[in-house]
């Protein structure tokens, strides 16, 4: 049977593959010192690739294409450009740290390309196969990026321990899709729906169900299935942890959604119960485990545990008590891209404040501030913003978290009470970085060449994320495209 | 005028930022053209904010009704507009902000406290000057949260930067950690947790809002009608468990005991500025967030709460009093009694009526100038005698006897002494509280206002004390042969319009009661229904 293809709805798609294609190109035929041509091309390819994505949302149609499997709408195009842009900053952050290393440049850009289109591919996929083929092409290639610093004991460790969680994360996941098939006879998300719709809550259903959270809560590291989070975000070279951290992470948080909200939105009380206790776990012990971090890149591992609690929360606050996805969805979305501008911006700080102190210990930092107050006031930017703290875009983040679960209901109100306590805590240990960088006097002398500036595609990922973050704090309507995306998925079926 | 009713408040809002960015470009060595440019700022907005008070039409005070408003949308998704304007309440408290900051900058011209940089300090200083005064004209719950949230980056900075060097040993910790650390990381993460609950009960009004009203709104005015109009008192525990999360904002930030906890630490960890401001300003935050939000839109609550508010208050003065008394660190008694006398201004505001409303106000005002002038010349002493502990400070009389007079005076001011701005807000609030709103207990305020008026002895105890210890005596030995520089011109700037104004305010209250009088009484009536008394509503009139 043919199918309708729109080549210009595939246009991203097509874009990164080709990219792809000369990357490895490239690095067959480049000597050695002329490898980072490999990094220019993948960068002006991801930016190449939002040129169709503006193209489309200026048409603003819905285009459905493999009976109903791939569907690009704004809420695809939202995700897209996120995922695009995301991407686009790592690699402006991979630059002079991959290329201090001289070896597998090519393959670096190759795998991490390759990482982006599956999360392209995952964020237009309406069915469970097409989402499963995306989710897997994201971590595939990071299992192998994780041990990039092969010299590293860490990294080999990181490398190894993702890869094992990860290949049983995906198995957990998989059998959860393949009851889900047995049960409804369907893969696409509205099939499902209609199907679970005339089921009684079977213990196969539960099953399915509980398996595929599993699965999902592994892949976005909610606890407790977060265990592998610090140790692979500390081995990692930075610009991947920010990758894993950003990109993966949202992919993951976006793949649960969509499940949950467009196959599953009437077994609504099977999954909510657990999304509440993912959501309030994460939040606390993630936030807890931050408080007692020394290494700053751990530290950020588990902030982005709380921040995924976070943003579970008005997820599981509407869930639990049963009332409107739509805006709490809108509210999940909006913490997401928030969150990604901020964090970005954060490890752009600590691979340039790593280069600088050759250390990721925050002790080591004490100082930092009076060596380069530029990067000392970027750290306060970022670290604060990531604590909510007005005027920085944080605050709106959290500001629509709270909006979303202000729900009479006793489960949504323990539920606000748990996530305001958090706020508070998150604040000390995001501020303990900014109190080495500002406050504390230095406990050693700043390595040789502490005072040059960052180099100029790292300058250039810091001034994207700071601009993003102090703008969208003053003026948050500029990311409210965002929550009209989240509805145009809830009436688009 | 046509351009200042417009622009007026905006410029005093967001004028300090924009000056704080300017003064980015400026190198850090060049240390005047900085002092020049933020003084220049600091000054025109004090001005702007004088051409508001000029521009104000005091005959127009009537409820809920705000002059110089501009309302553009701002976050259209949530309904949260740029709403700004001032009424008889706010208008002083703006000045008062403006004012402050302005000799904030002046003192600090040659006063600059390890680790220096007075780029950085200026910064700092104008930014918190943004936050300040967008505070005290936000007609928005989201835009008051914006202001009330962003005067803690810089204060951090503030305390955490240029604070108190000395160590100390912290409960549950080995190590010792500097003050300024532990003052700064306390501070932020008190009301932080304050405000986290605050922002909860605005968002639970934003939704009740479109429940009981037209659509779902932050305005305040709106929600000031609907609240007005007992919206919100509805069956159920609504009401309280929003009133209960505000007043967790505002209490910890003015600070009510048992909340109170980070002050002391913070006010005297801070450097001299930093405490300034904090004492004069940040503190009015919390009673003006109770006055401007809690009061008018949850009337009904609000007259609940009141006798628990009140009990809270008296514990806070008599606390703070007591606590003063205990005291060795000249600084941190000064701190203290500033627990006390917002214990004034929120018993003033428990009350319910006009007259300890409009007592709460002045005293606020009166705390602002009095506490802020304490905190300079405390500033000074131990700029010029390296330390702050009172047992080695007395006979300073002999050793500067202008410094010394001046301590004088603003420590009588300080205790209440009639004829000084600080007798108002004392003494009217524990006249309010012998008549508090009908229907409210009496026993439990007249046991106030006797445990006030007692407060009131101890207060002056504990000035006094400071003035015996610190100002009387011989020197001590340790000073011999020292020569000891007194009131340079720089503090004289920025000290004699606060000691003119306290003698202004003494003597001729009605420069408060002007501006503040209309709006309370028909805040009273048109919230608690409260029918102010004739002969108490002339005192406040006459002065």
């Amino acid at each position: 049977m043919p199918y309708e293809i729109d080549y210009l709805a595939l246009g991203p798609e097509i874009i990164i593959v080709g990219t792809i294609i000369c990357v490895l190109l490239l690095d067959l035929v480049l000597p050695r010192p002329q490898k980072y041509w490999t990094a220019t091309v993948a960068v002006f390819g991801t930016a190449i690739a939002l040129l169709p994505l503006g193209a489309l949302a200026v048409r603003g149609e819905r285009i459905s294409m493999f009976d109903g499997s791939y569907v690009v709408d704004e809420f695809a195009l939202v995700l897209k450009g996120l995922f695009l842009v995301a991407a686009y900053v790592v690699f402006l952050q991979s630059h002079s740290y991959i290329e201090s290393d001289r070896y597998y440049q090519g393959e670096y850009y190759f795998l991490l390309l390759s990482s982006l289109l599956g999360s392209l591919v995952m964020a237009s996929s309406r069915d469970l196969i097409v989402l499963f083929v995306g989710l897997e092409l994201v971590t595939g290639p990071l299992y192998l990026l994780a041990g990039w610093r092969k010299g590293d004991l860490k990294s080999n460790e990181a490398s190894m321990k993702y890869f094992i969680l990860g290949v049983l994360s995906t198995a957990l996941l998989l059998y959860g899709m393949s009851l889900m098939f047995g049960l409804t006879g369907a893969v696409l998300f509205v099939d499902i729906a209609a199907a679970v719709e005339g089921l009684s809550a079977s213990p196969t259903l539960v099953m399915a169900i509980l398996f595929m959270m599993v699965g999902f809560g592994f892949k976005v590291s909610a606890v407790p299935f977060h265990f592998w989070a610090p140790d692979v975000y500390e081995g990692s070279p930075t610009p991947v942890t920010a990758y894993l951290s950003v990109n993966s992470k949202a992919a993951g948080f976006v793949a649960m959604l969509l499940v949950l909200y467009q196959a599953l939105p009437t077994a609504v009380d099977i999954w909510a119960p657990m999304l509440w206790l993912l959501a309030a776990l994460s939040m606390t012990i993630g936030n807890l485990s931050a408080l007692r971090q020394t290494n700053i890149v751990r530290l950020l591992a588990y902030s982005s545990i709380a921040q995924a609690g976070f943003m579970m929360v008005p997820f599981a606050a509407a869930a639990v008590s049963g009332s409107d996805l739509e805006n709490a969805f809108g509210a999940t979305l909006i913490y997401l891209v928030i969150f990604a501008v901020m964090n970005l911006g954060a490890f752009a700080v600590v691979i340039a404040g790593a280069n600088k102190t050759r250390s990721g210990e925050i002790a080591d930092w004490s100082g930092l501030a009076r060596v380069d107050p530029i990067l000392g006031v970027l750290t306060a930017i970022f670290f604060f913003s990531l604590a909510g703290i007005p005027p920085l875009a944080g605050w709106f983040a959290k500001f629509e978290m709270f909006r979303s679960v202000m729900i009479a209901d006793p489960a949504t109100i323990a539920l606000a009470v748990i996530a305001a306590l958090n706020a508070v805590v998150s604040l000390y240990y995001y501020a303990r970085v900014v109190k080495a960088v500002w406050l504390d006097d230095p406990i050693r002398e700043f390595p040789e060449g502490s005072e040059a500036a960052p180099s100029g595609s790292l300058r250039l990922a810091l001034g994207v994320s700071v601009a993003l973050t102090i703008a969208i704090g003053i003026y948050p309507s500029m990311a409210a495209f965002v929550r009209d995306a989240a509805q145009v998925l809830a009436t688009g079926n | 005028m046509e351009w200042l009713e417009t622009w007026g408040l905006t410029v005093t809002v967001f004028l300090p930022i924009v000056g704080a960015l300017l003064l980015g470009f400026i190198n850090r060595d060049n240390e005047n053209a900085l002092k020049r440019t933020g003084l220049a700022v600091a000054v025109i907005t004090f001005v702007v904010s004088l051409g508001v008070v000029a521009g104000f039409d005091f005959g127009a005070g009537g409820y809920n009704s705000y002059q110089f408003e501009v309302n553009e949308t701002w976050i259209a998704a949530i309904n949260a507009n740029y709403h700004v304007g001032v009424d008889g309440i706010s208008l002083p408290l703006l000045v008062l902000s403006t004012f402050i900051v302005m000799l904030a900058v002046i003192y600090s011209w040659n006063h600059w406290e390890e680790p220096k940089n007075p780029k950085a300090f200026l910064i700092l200083t104008l930014i918190l000057a943004t936050g300040l005064n967008g505070t005290f004209v936000a007609l928005d719950l989201v835009l008051f949260f914006i202001f009330f949230e962003i005067v803690l980056l810089p204060m951090y900075f503030m305390i955490g930067i240029w604070g108190d060097k000395t160590p100390r040993k912290i409960p549950g910790f080995s190590k010792m950690h500097e003050t300024r650390l532990y003052a700064a990381i306390k501070f932020f993460l008190f009301t932080l947790f304050g405000s986290a609950f605050m922002l909860l009960g605005f968002l639970a009004l934003y939704f009740e809002s479109g429940n009981v009203g037209a659509e779902r709104t932050f305005d305040i005015p709106t929600l000031t009608e609907l609240g007005a109009s007992g919206a919100f008192s509805g069956p159920g525990n609504f009401a309280f468990l929003v009133f209960g999360a505000m007043f967790l904002g505002f209490a910890v930030k003015v600070p009510m005991w048992p909340l109170h906890t980070w002050l002391p630490d913070a006010h005297t960890a801070a450097p001299t500025v930093g405490s300034v401001l904090l004492a004069a300003i940040m503190l009015k935050l919390g009673s003006y967030g109770f006055i401007r939000i809690s009061l008018p839109i949850l009337p009904d609550e609000a007259v609940s709460w009141a006798p628990f508010i009140a009990i809270l208050a008296v514990i806070g003065i008599i606390y703070g009093s007591l606590a003063c008394l205990a005291q060795t660190d000249m600084k941190r008694l000064i701190a203290f009694s500033s627990v006390g006398h917002m214990g004034f201004v929120m018993l003033g505001i428990a009350t319910m009526t006009d007259v300890g409303i409009n007592a709460s106000i002045i005293g606020m005002v009166a705390h602002g100038l009095i506490t802020g002038l304490l905190f300079f010349i405390a500033g000074s002493m131990s700029h010029r005698y390296h330390t702050r502990e009172m047992a080695r400070l007395g006979g300073n009389m002999k050793l500067m006897p202008v410094m010394g007079g001046i301590l004088a005076f603003t420590a009588m001011a300080s205790l209440g002494l009639p004829g000084l701005a600080g007798f108002w807000g004392e003494f009217m609030s524990l006249v309010g509280s012998y008549n508090p709103l009908e229907g409210l207990s009496l026993g439990v305020f007249r046991t106030a206002m006797v445990l006030g008026a007692i407060g009131t002895v101890l207060t002056a105890g504990y000035m006094l004390y400071l003035l015996q210890q610190v100002n009387l005596g011989e020197p001590s030995a340790e000073w011999e042969g020292h020569q000891f520089h007194d009131v340079d011109r720089f503090e004289a700037t920025a000290w004699i319009p606060l000691i003119v104004l306290i003698v202004v305010i003494g003597f001729f209250p009605r420069v408060i009661f002007d501006s503040t009088t209309d709006a309370v009484t028909s805040l009273v009536e048109m919230a608690f229904g409260g029918e102010t008394t004739a002969s108490i509503g002339s005192l406040t009139r006459g002065g």
